[in-house]
């Protein structure tokens, strides 16, 4: 019955807007959708940080803190690299958790 | 102009463009379906897709401006770098994977997957064209303002070669070629930007930065005779005019018929002539540089530095230095950047560029441009604040980025790709800081082009690598605009004549509907990019940012995270982002002085509208929403 409810959504959805390419249903989409929101969270509050450091103590930035480098060099490589690694983190549960539950399904 | 075209540079370029022309041939036999046309089949490899999404992200904003930007302004430029990358990480953990489970072609199929609604149609599909537009022009002039000093061709066949090459990729096979030109220019930037900042550090930090490609012109200095605070005699120049602009006296020397602009500054007791470098532009149109024709080469480029400190100690060079004693000795040592003065001389326009001495520690943090330390004000503060919000907000709403999630098998592949695209576009965002910085210390800028700096850098370590980097600069060109015309033809063929007005055209149509569409839009921006010749218009890429958070990024965040969301609440939304953006930009100071009024008496004193037109569009969408609840049982389950 929910296959069927399924195929029905796809057609209908490929009628009008639906995905160019065939999905198949995805069990874990609403485990990675709240693991996404936290990760963003976790992201803007250390981007929002650098904006704050930037305006509420402009001279903090000068400061040399870790192998001669001051912090805005530091916070501003290390927010790139963070968006790096927090992609890697991400897509490692991801992949665990769609593996793990949509075999399960499929068993 | 200080350059001249490099024929390395041209066959280079030519290489390129057959490539990109004969896999586009290659390709358009097999595109014979719609979701061939607009999404590639859905059928590209992720890791494809992710550098894919490089080559489109990576315009020359980011390449061409950002660097030039670092070269002239320091850590200000790298802010971009940050905001842009930042702005993949709403892309990758909010967007991604549930816009690719909705959408078929384009945005507007997954913003109106739910409702089918006439309104999101119409605004979802204007906004899409109005952000590309934006980000279309400074495109299109950069491809003409490039190929002069490249190339050697006037601006308009610049302008003409890009449109029509582009028009030609996309209209044979649609995104499939588009991923494949995206992917080629992506790697070879990323590639190519490496290289650079391996001969950056390399040649390390020098106090006179000849290469053996390059002489560096020495700064002279006179010790004037004064008298009642002017200057009376400078050596062996006759003293013409002495002018006060703004806190700087200005002194105009002649010899041999040449007139020079000196700057008057106190060296401890003593009053000293600097050298400056200087345009001017008579009123009978001729324009001099350093008061000679261009010919005569007497406009030098500039960027050096004063102090070299290692280790405590002062030195002339520093020989191959790493990348993070590279960043740390800049950090203790002195540059002299070149700041810019406008005044008039009798009837002529003078513009001087004068010798700025600025300590490695203001270089290398936040403050040169943006306002928020020593001189700052609240506005000025609140100018950053909105522009980072801008940055991080804007790019997982810009409609050519969008697509590209599309073009790959599953949400998974989705997924993998922008964070490919995270890695790839981050590596590159870090090298930005050390060939900007590398363009302000090696005497390569040409003060009235910063743009120029990372091409010209590249000359520098010789013609080779200067003839690779300008024919990539080409290249970013024609792959982002690439992408902004598949993305303009997805909303007129697709979005408009197909759903909105229900043609329900054959497949073959479809097709058919889409390639006359990148034919017209491919005109309109080549139209466009000749009338906007010479006017800087790297402004637009931001309008477009903040057009697209404002505009689309509350849609699809709360479509995508509030069950509450209407069609009408979503169309409203759009509509208010828009016009509240744009509003706030055409009554702004910025654009106050390009209409030749006094920035002070402008509407607001806000640059970055983000702030304000991303809130008032949320607080719309949230509004509408619950005033139009009832419409909410027509929603569809997907």
């Amino acid at each position: 019955m929910a296959d069927q409810h399924h195929l029905q959504t796809y057609k209908l959805s490929f009628m009008e807007h639906g995905p160019a390419a065939k999905l198949g249903n995805d069990h874990a989409s609403k485990k990675k959708s709240k693991l996404g929101v936290i990760l963003f969270i976790v992201y803007s509050i250390v981007y929002a940080g650098f904006v704050v450091v930037g305006v509420v103590n402009y001279e903090l930035m000068g400061k040399i803190i870790f192998a001669g480098q001051n912090l805005a060099v530091v916070y501003g490589f290390g927010l790139i690299i963070f968006a790096i690694i927090l992609g890697l983190i991400y897509n490692a549960i991801c992949t665990n958790l769609e593996n793990k539950m949509n075999k399960e399904e499929q068993q | 102009m200080i350059y001249s075209p490099s024929i390395t540079a041209i066959i280079i370029f030519v290489i390129f463009v057959m490539i990109v022309l004969a896999l586009s041939y290659y390709f358009a036999r097999k595109t014979k379906s719609a979701s061939g046309f607009f999404a590639a089949g859905g059928t590209i490899h992720w890791g494809v897709n992710g550098i894919a999404f490089a080559g489109d992200y990576l315009s020359a904003a980011s390449f061409l401006g950002i660097c030039g930007m670092i070269a002239f302004s320091g850590y200000d430029g790298f802010l971009y770098s940050i905001g842009y990358l930042a702005g993949w990480i709403v892309a990758l953990f909010l967007v991604a994977e549930p816009l690719k489970r909705l959408g078929k072609y384009t945005f507007t199929d997954a913003l109106d997957a739910r409702f089918d609604s006439k309104a999101i149609q119409l605004t979802a599909a204007i906004s899409t064209l109005i952000v590309s537009i934006f980000y279309l022009i400074p495109q299109m002039v950069g491809a003409g303002a490039l190929v002069k000093p490249l190339l050697g061709l006037e601006h308009h066949w610049g302008v003409i070669i890009v449109g029509a090459i582009v028009i030609f990729i996309v209209a044979t096979a649609g995104m499939t070629s588009t991923t494949y030109v995206q992917f080629i220019k992506g790697a070879l930037l990323i590639i190519f930007s490496t290289v650079l900042s391996v001969y950056i550090f390399n040649n390390g930090l020098k106090i006179h930065p000849e290469t053996e490609h390059q002489a560096y012109h020495h700064f002279i200095s006179i010790t004037p005779e004064m008298e009642n605070d002017r200057v009376v005699k400078a050596g062996d120049y006759n003293v013409v005019d002495q002018q006060n602009i703004k806190t700087h006296t200005l002194v105009k020397l002649q010899k041999q018929g040449v007139n020079r602009w000196f700057k008057l500054v106190k060296k401890g007791a003593e009053p000293v002539l600097q050298e400056m470098l200087s345009t001017t532009n008579l009123d009978k149109g001729k324009k001099l540089y350093n008061g000679e024709p261009a010919e005569n080469a007497k406009f030098y480029q500039v960027g050096h530095m004063s102090k070299i400190i290692v280790d405590g100690k002062e030195v002339k060079q520093t020989g191959p230095l790493g990348p993070f004693k590279f960043l740390s000795t800049i950090e203790k040592s002195e540059i002299v950047r070149f700041t810019q003065l406008k005044f008039s001389d009798g009837n002529d326009k003078v513009t001087v560029w004068y010798q700025n001495k600025t300590s490695g520690s203001d270089m290398m943090k936040p403050g040169l441009r943006f306002k928020i330390g020593k001189d700052a004000t609240p506005v000025s503060k609140l100018n950053f604040i909105s522009l980072m919000i801008a940055l991080f907000l804007g790019t997982s709403a810009l409609p050519h980025i969008l697509i590209r999630y599309y073009t790959v098998p599953s949400q998974r592949d989705a997924r993998k790709s922008t964070i490919v695209a995270i890695a790839s576009i981050g590596s590159f965002y870090i090298l930005t800081m050390f060939m900007g910085l590398g363009a302000a210390i090696n005497g390569v800028l040409d003060v009235e082009s910063s743009n120029m700096s990372a091409p010209l850098l590249a000359k520098a370590f010789g013609v080779g690598l200067f003839s690779i980097i300008s024919a990539i600069a080409f290249a970013t060109i024609l792959g982002t605009v690439s992408g902004l015309i598949i993305a303009s033809t997805g909303a007129i063929a697709h979005d408009i004549i197909d759903v909105y007005m229900k043609k329900n055209l054959s497949e073959a149509k479809k097709v058919m509907a889409g390639k006359i569409s990148a034919f017209v839009v491919g005109i309109i921006a080549i139209i466009l990019g000749i009338a906007f010749k010479g006017m800087n218009v790297s402004f637009l890429v931001g309008w477009a940012f903040a057009v697209a958070a404002s505009a689309n990024l509350p849609s699809i965040l709360m479509l995508l995270f509030w069950k509450k969301t209407t069609a009408k609440g979503i169309a409203s939304s759009i509509t208010v982002g828009i016009v509240a953006a744009l509003g706030l930009i055409l009554t702004s100071p910025m654009m106050w002085s390009r209409y030749g009024l006094n920035p002070e008496d402008a509407i607001h004193q806000l640059d970055n509208p983000a702030i304000i037109s991303f809130t008032l569009a949320l607080l719309t969408l949230i509004f509408v929403s619950l005033a139009t609840q009832k419409d909410n049982h027509k929603k569809k389950d997907i």
